[in-house]
């Protein structure tokens, strides 16, 4: 007989929940996104749409329990060059709680509007999270795996009101996409600045659209890898006690608008979780800001 | 003082350059190796199914289906303007895309399915 404590199925409960809210949901549409969890390209969110995404990370820190944290992502395409997220985060610790964790709100633009061989993306954000928020959206400074072993009482008390500032460069060259990040963070409280970077190349299995249409043909399929990590801070620029992680990357376009991205990540550092496995799942609500259009003209 | 004033001037250069971009007609900005460029797929009933595929999971949800338009901000494709250009003047404005009219840039679609949305497109003129 398997017997499951309650914590674990509490972990379990909150991880399903994150993984299918979407399909809850009502309305299709369809999108081709990279299966990016940290990186991000220079693709931004078709004007009028909203993805409706989350994104769940699976892990034990050394000496710590299982950690599933979920961020469930809006993303909006106000412009076509202007891309505007909301995350909604909180996470489950096994023989601990379940808590609420905070909320981030993100801008990307576009500052050249036509395609370049490199092409740039300004992204501004800012978090109002605890410190025991364990998403793993980015890795930045001295971040490292005790962090994330505190207990939820002791670091739901901590509140980070932080900014941060990333350089994305991305290009699209022969059906490759590769994407360099460069990530900038600053608690407004206190504390320094801190680095990391985050660099992705994926591509689909196959270029050409199949004649049939079949939700397991090969170009329905987006493969790649991640590599992200921190660079020390303003006090200890150095990639000393630094987090590095190397991660392979799957996306699967379903149908119905629904997108499926996986990615076993692994720690290169000492410092760094051995393991976290990330799944997301997105679904992407068409020309809503439509709706609200219709809805005024009718009102008139 | 001295950062707000560049920010400024950043932001004004940033405006120029959009509005420099958004200046010309889209297909006199096409360069003379796009405009020649031969589409793989030209005439391929095939490709064109696929095409259509293409063009139903990306471009439907503005320009509605069957490529018509919506009557207002998104056109239909059935049009003398389309007709006209080459099948590398298409290829590379949905490479390109028109951010600042609303149209998105199609680059992170492999090339072969774009030239099979354009072979879709010129199926339907």
């Amino acid at each position: 007989m398997l017997l499951v404590d309650a914590s674990r199925l509490s972990l379990i409960r909150c991880s399903l929940l994150g993984l299918c809210l979407p399909f809850l949901l009502v309305h299709s549409a369809a999108g081709q996104e990279k299966p990016y969890f940290v990186t991000y390209s220079h693709e931004l969110e078709e004007p009028g749409n909203l993805e409706i995404e989350t994104k769940t990370a699976l892990a034990r820190p050394d000496g710590g329990n299982h950690v599933g944290a979920t961020a469930m992502e809006l993303e909006y395409g106000v412009r076509a060059w202007w891309t505007s997220e909301l995350y909604l985060d909180g996470q489950a610790t096994s023989r601990d709680s379940t808590v609420f964790t905070g909320f981030r709100i993100e801008n990307r633009v576009r500052p050249l509007m036509q395609e370049h061989v490199i092409n740039p993306v300004l992204y501004v954000e800012y978090e109002n999270i605890a410190a025991s928020d364990k998403t793993l959206l980015e890795v930045v400074g001295h971040d490292g795996q005790s962090d994330l072993a505190a207990p939820n009482s002791t670091a739901r008390r901590e509140h980070e009101h932080e900014a941060e500032l990333r350089l994305i460069l991305s290009s699209n060259l022969r059906d490759w996409n590769i994407a360099e990040n460069f990530i900038a963070e600053k608690n407004l409280g206190h504390s320094p600045w801190e680095f990391g970077y985050a660099l992705g190349a994926t591509r689909p299995l196959r270029s050409a659209a199949g004649a049939h249409d079949s939700a397991f043909g090969l170009d329905k399929f987006i493969a790649g890898a991640e590599l992200y990590g921190g660079l020390g801070d303003t006090v200890s620029l150095t990639l000393g006690d630094t987090s590095h992680y190397i991660a392979p990357l799957l996306g699967w376009q379903l149908p119905r608008g629904m997108r499926l991205s996986f990615s076993p990540g692994f720690g290169l550092t000492e410092t760094s979780l051995n393991r976290v496995y990330r799944v997301g799942l997105a679904y992407e609500f068409n020309q809503v800001g439509g709706w609200f259009r219709s809805g005024n003209r009718s009102a008139q | 003082m001295k950062r707000q004033t560049t920010t400024i001037l950043l932001l004004l250069l940033s405006g120029t350059l959009a509005l420099a971009a958004a200046s010309h007609s889209h297909w006199e900005r096409v360069p003379a190796r796009d405009h020649a460029r031969a589409n793989p797929f030209a005439g391929n009933p095939a490709a064109a199914v696929a095409g259509e595929r293409v063009y139903n999971d990306h471009c439907a949800q503005c320009h509605k289906a069957g490529a018509r338009g919506d009557g207002g901000k998104h056109p239909s494709l059935r049009s003398e303007q389309l007709r006209a250009v080459t099948d590398g003047d298409l290829e590379w404005f949905l490479r390109q895309g028109d951010l600042a009219h609303g149209m998105p840039s199609w680059s992170s679609l492999p090339q072969a399915q774009r030239w099979q949305l354009v072979t879709y497109l010129r199926s339907i003129q």
